[in-house]
């Protein structure tokens, strides 16, 4: 809180303006490039999104040529209210369905998992650096490359099921157990990348409190549940809110190891993915993605409101 | 203790087996590749010669996928250190607005960008060039680089700059030489970060490219063909997974303790 | 201070605020030109896009036309091995105008969606000699009864039959379901770790290939010849009906539900199927005697069954046609008569034993010799029937599979999903 008051103007130097114009021109400058870039590859395409989610592509084909008739037609809010009570409804709120449960199971593993990881990360042993990379390696695995990776794992012949008795499972197909497979492939690429934040906060608590609680005679769990728990959860809380909001639009996984329409793993990405690519329908793809957003939007704010996850440091 | 390394021992094999398996996998011959056993036996190189054909472009795709992935990483570099001096160390009016709109900008689903973006592209003649996937791949990593240097910076004492401010150095100077040289565990923990964000990134550079001397090396083992038209060759694929994240392996391995000094360092406290 | 608290409903704020400036982003298409014979003129080089190369033999032709016409060179480019994949690069490049790709190999089942977005050039009929390929592929090519785009490639199902399993126990190959499941319990008893039959039963456009010839088999259609679709009838519900019941009872494997053209040609191979619905392409990769394949000569092949007697095929295959946004399309129109003439099509034939379109190339009595399956090729190509040429193809084939993958995992009556599938069907091809 401190750190941030402004520096008074230095009355020794006559810096044209004073410092503080000076200060806002320098950080005018500073702050530009990003907004531009996000501006032109973020923020531009989301408006231009938003306006498509308003639309739908002209329907008919000509009787006398077959040809496509062009362009948009204005259609409000239809796209939005088809999705909740249209044809398509059902599909989306199951895709909604899948999009939340995903998130929710999946990223909690990962929070166990994840801190598990930097438990043991955070120990002294020897070879030590090799085990913090092996941790690594998951998360360093592209996600196009890990998505073929688990399908050639899961296939009905492949080694998942050599390795599980019993008849073979057919992960890839429709149903639960494609369900886990999604669950089993995302949390083994992700768990390191929340082992890694916690691991960072887990070294900035000093050894001496620890020392404190073992004169106490806090046992390992005590110790765990009083001391690392409550002291790394600001960084916990920062590292699964950005987990979920990846989770919520996780789109590769599902749709590279299951394929896409499927019941059981099709999530709100890969719904507005096919409208958007497959079928061409813009205007429905759009509007996917805007609730989609809303939907996002609306967890970072209980994140950060009533969780009071700190993701810019700044209450500190 | 024995417990502890059993449990080690766990975590080491849940994160490594399926590592292992698309070693294992790329290393049979392709009549074998539905072997299950835990070993290649016969050893063979057959897959790694079949990425490797020329038709198949593959060693062109990793030189794209450095580039891309470099100038990303530069680029992010430089605007994510900017900006985050600024968030972190700069009053200035607007700030909350700034903040706002760079996590607005990472919460939405980066598949519907996808069809503005190529609109957008196209018509400005974007199509088949290096800054479609670079300048969209910045756009994706910066709010996660800003958020870990803006936390970097904040954590510095502020004295050392006021110093060098009272020193006579203007706001730029206490930057670059103070700043910046005390900055530079999180600058290198961001550009590892980031590097492997932009060598991972698939949907953008798969859709606004489509000659293959320019596609990256993900977009290239994902469309390695097989020898028929139904054929799916897995083998190949395996071994191109492998050459493609060594690099990162490599890096991990070489730096893993910079990577969570850095972060501990600053991002997270 | 100003606090992290604030963020979020800033950034819905920020976003709001902006968006009143958004519409000038606007991108509607232009207007639909009537089609008409467009000049195809431009010569210089070009791109011919495709799935995989079969066998190495596409670049000999390429490199065959490229010493002829050293200024108009041809480039492959070739695409990944899933259709879906490959279509959706080609739609990318149209939407994007990209002017990379020249002559587009497309899928038989794509005509009708390119040339009504007018991605694809309407060709002039006289440049081709249509009346030589078989009719049943030039079909395929055309719109609204012009042709956009030329066939290269047919295919056509057949049914692949372990010919020694079927010989020591007597048999013929079946012509019917009922024969096949008789045959199949009178052979797999003595042979253990042998399933009865397979097709393409995972969720893609092989469920629509296999559901189609289904339905044809049992004297049913999706669509009939108006157009409008036929799937509440008994035909249609027989034919569903006997992928379902094969699922039931075991004679076709579960993990057939995972089958695209691969799982299943590699369960063949390794002497797990008694039957498999394949196409001609399997037959050289079965055949081969690296140890690859354990039914090397143990194999032979049949037309399909059908409910009474021989069933339909559904028919594959691939034209070219040239993209509306290429520079060069006299070039392409040149290179397309190139590649559809007697002599190149029968160097594919020898090379990768593919289907020809030409047709006399079927009752060329040295390649039957070299390639006996011609014959019941031939007879499946000209029973075979068109998926539906319909514009929305896609939402049509996405609403096939959701039906009959959702019938044969037992999870909805075949009545119930016949009769949804017709009502979606109404609604797409009004």
């Amino acid at each position: 809180m401190v750190t941030l008051a402004p520096v008074e103007p230095d009355p020794v130097r006559p810096a044209a303006g004073g410092r503080r114009s000076g200060t806002g021109r320098l950080a005018a400058l500073l702050v530009s490039p990003t907004l531009l870039v996000l501006g032109l590859v973020v923020a531009y395409p989301i408006l231009s999104a938003i306006r498509l989610s308003l639309f739908q592509r002209n329907d008919g084909i000509d009787p006398e040529t077959g040809l496509r008739l062009a362009g948009d037609r204005f259609v409000g809010l239809d796209n939005f209210t088809d999705m909740f009570t249209g044809d398509t409804a059902s599909r989306f709120l199951n895709a909604l369905g899948n999009t939340t449960s995903f998130t929710v199971v999946a990223v909690s593993i990962e929070v166990v998992i994840g801190v598990l990881m930097a438990l043991v990360m955070h120990r002294a042993f020897r070879g030590r650096a090799l085990v913090r990379a092996a941790i690594l390696v998951p998360w360093a695995v592209p996600t196009a490359i890990a998505g073929l990776l688990w399908r050639w794992i899961f296939q009905a012949d492949g080694v998942a099921n050599d390795l599980l008795p019993g008849p073979p499972v057919l992960w890839t197909t429709d149903g639960a157990q494609a369900w886990f497979a999604v669950v089993i492939a995302d949390t083994w690429k992700t768990a390191p990348f929340i082992g890694l934040l916690v691991l960072a906060g887990l070294q900035v608590i000093s050894s001496e409190i620890y020392e404190a609680a073992r004169l106490d005679g806090a046992g390992p769990w005590r110790t765990f549940f009083s001391i690392t728990l409550p002291l790394v959860k600001p960084t916990l809380l920062v590292a699964v809110l950005f987990r979920v909001l990846d989770t919520l639009r996780m789109f590769d996984l599902p749709y590279t190891l299951i394929g896409p329409g499927k019941n059981a793993t099709d999530t709100v990405t890969v719904l507005a993915f096919e409208e958007a690519v497959k079928f061409g329908k813009y205007g429905p793809a759009s509007a996917y993605a805007v609730v989609l957003f809303i939907y996002v939007a609306l967890v970072a704010f209980v994140f950060v409101r009533l969780l009071g996850a700190d993701v810019f440091g700044r209450s500190r | 203790m024995r417990a502890r390394y059993l449990g080690i021992g766990a975590i080491v094999v849940y994160c490594l087996a399926p590592f292992y398996w698309m070693l294992v996998s790329s290393l049979r011959r392709t009549n074998d590749i539905f072997d299950s056993g835990p070993l290649p036996d016969p050893l063979s190189l057959e897959s790694y010669r079949a990425a490797f054909a020329a038709h198949n472009g593959f060693l062109r795709s990793l030189l794209n996928s450095f580039i891309v992935a470099g100038t990303t990483t530069v680029l992010v570099l430089i605007f994510a250190t900017f900006t985050a001096y600024a968030l972190a160390r700069l009053e200035f009016r607007g700030k909350g607005v700034v903040l706002a709109l760079i996590i607005a900008t990472s919460m939405f689903p980066g598949i519907s960008l996808l069809v503005p973006l190529l609109q957008l592209f196209s018509q400005i003649g974007w199509i088949n060039t290096y800054q479609a996937m670079i300048v969209p791949n910045i756009g994706g990593v910066l709010p996660l680089a800003v958020w870990n240097l803006t936390a970097f910076f904040r954590q510095m004492p502020s004295e050392l700059e006021e110093a060098a401010q009272i020193d006579g150095c203007t706001p730029t100077g206490a930057f670059r030489r103070v700043i910046l040289p005390l900055a530079a565990p999180g600058v290198f923990t961001t550009a590892i970060i980031t590097f492997i964000a932009a060598w991972n990134e698939f949907i953008i550079a798969l859709s606004v490219v489509n000659d293959n001397t320019l596609k990256t090396a993900p977009v290239i083992t994902s469309q390695f063909t097989g020898t028929t038209t139904f054929d799916s060759p897995f083998g190949t694929q395996m071994a191109a997974g492998v050459i493609v994240t060594i690099p990162l392996v490599i890096l991990v391995l070489l730096f893993q303790r910079r990577i969570v000094t850095g972060l501990t360092a600053g991002g997270v406290k | 201070m100003v606090s992290s608290r604030l963020t979020v409903p800033r950034a819905v704020l920020a976003a709001a605020l902006v968006f009143g400036v958004a519409a000038c982003g606007s991108d509607s298409g232009g207007g639909a030109a009537p089609p008409g014979p467009a000049a195809l003129d431009g010569v210089g080089p070009i791109s011919l896009v495709t799935g995989k190369d079969t066998s190495g033999n596409l670049q000999n032709q390429v490199d065959e036309w490229n010493s002829a016409h050293p200024d108009q060179k041809v480039t492959v480019i070739e695409l990944p091995e899933d259709a879906d994949a490959q279509r959706q690069q080609m739609v990318q490049n149209a939407q994007t105008g990209s002017a990379t790709y020249g002559v587009l190999n497309l899928d038989v089942v794509w005509t009708a969606e390119f040339a009504a977005n007018q991605w694809i050039t309407q060709l002039p009929d006289a440049e081709f000699p249509l009346d030589k390929l078989l009719p049943e592929t030039v079909e395929t090519g055309k719109y609204f009864k012009h042709l956009y785009a030329v066939p290269i490639t047919s295919d056509g199902g057949l049914l692949y039959y372990r010919k020694d399993l079927l010989d020591a126990a007597g048999l013929k190959p079946p012509t019917t379901w009922a024969e096949m499941a008789q045959d199949c319990a009178k052979v797999l008893p003595s042979n253990p770790g042998v399933s009865c039959y397979a097709g393409q039963f995972e969720k893609y456009e092989g469920l629509t290939v296999n559901f189609s010839e289904a339905v044809n088999s049992a004297g049913g259609s999706v669509v009939g010849d108006d157009g409008k679709p036929t799937l509440n009838t008994d035909g249609a519900r027989k034919g569903l009906q006997f992928l379902v019941d094969g699922v039931k009872s075991g004679e076709i494997p579960q993990k057939a539900r995972t089958f695209k053209e691969e799982e299943g040609r590699r369960a063949f191979q390794a002497g797990e199927l008694l039957f498999h619905r394949q196409w001609p392409y399997q037959y050289a990769k079965a055949s081969a005697t690296d140890g690859s394949s354990t039914v090397a000569g143990k194999f032979a092949v049949a037309p399909l069954p059908g409910l009474d007697g021989p069933g339909a095929s559904s028919l594959g295959g691939h034209n070219y046609a040239i993209s509306a946004f290429t520079k060069n399309k006299k070039t392409a129109l040149e290179f397309i008569k190139y590649s559809a003439s007697e002599d190149q099509q029968r160097k594919n034939l020898e090379k990768t034993s593919q289907a020809p379109t030409w047709a006399g190339l079927y009752d060329d009595q040295a390649l039957v010799a070299k390639f006996p399956y011609l014959t019941v090729l031939k007879k499946s190509i000209e029973n075979a029937r068109k998926r539906p040429a319909v514009v929305k193809y896609q939402e049509v084939s996405q609403a096939i599979q959701d039906a009959a993958y959702a019938a044969m995992s037992g999870a909805t009556p075949v009545d119930q999903a016949l009769q949804s599938l017709q009502g979606k069907l109404e609604t797409l091809t009004k």
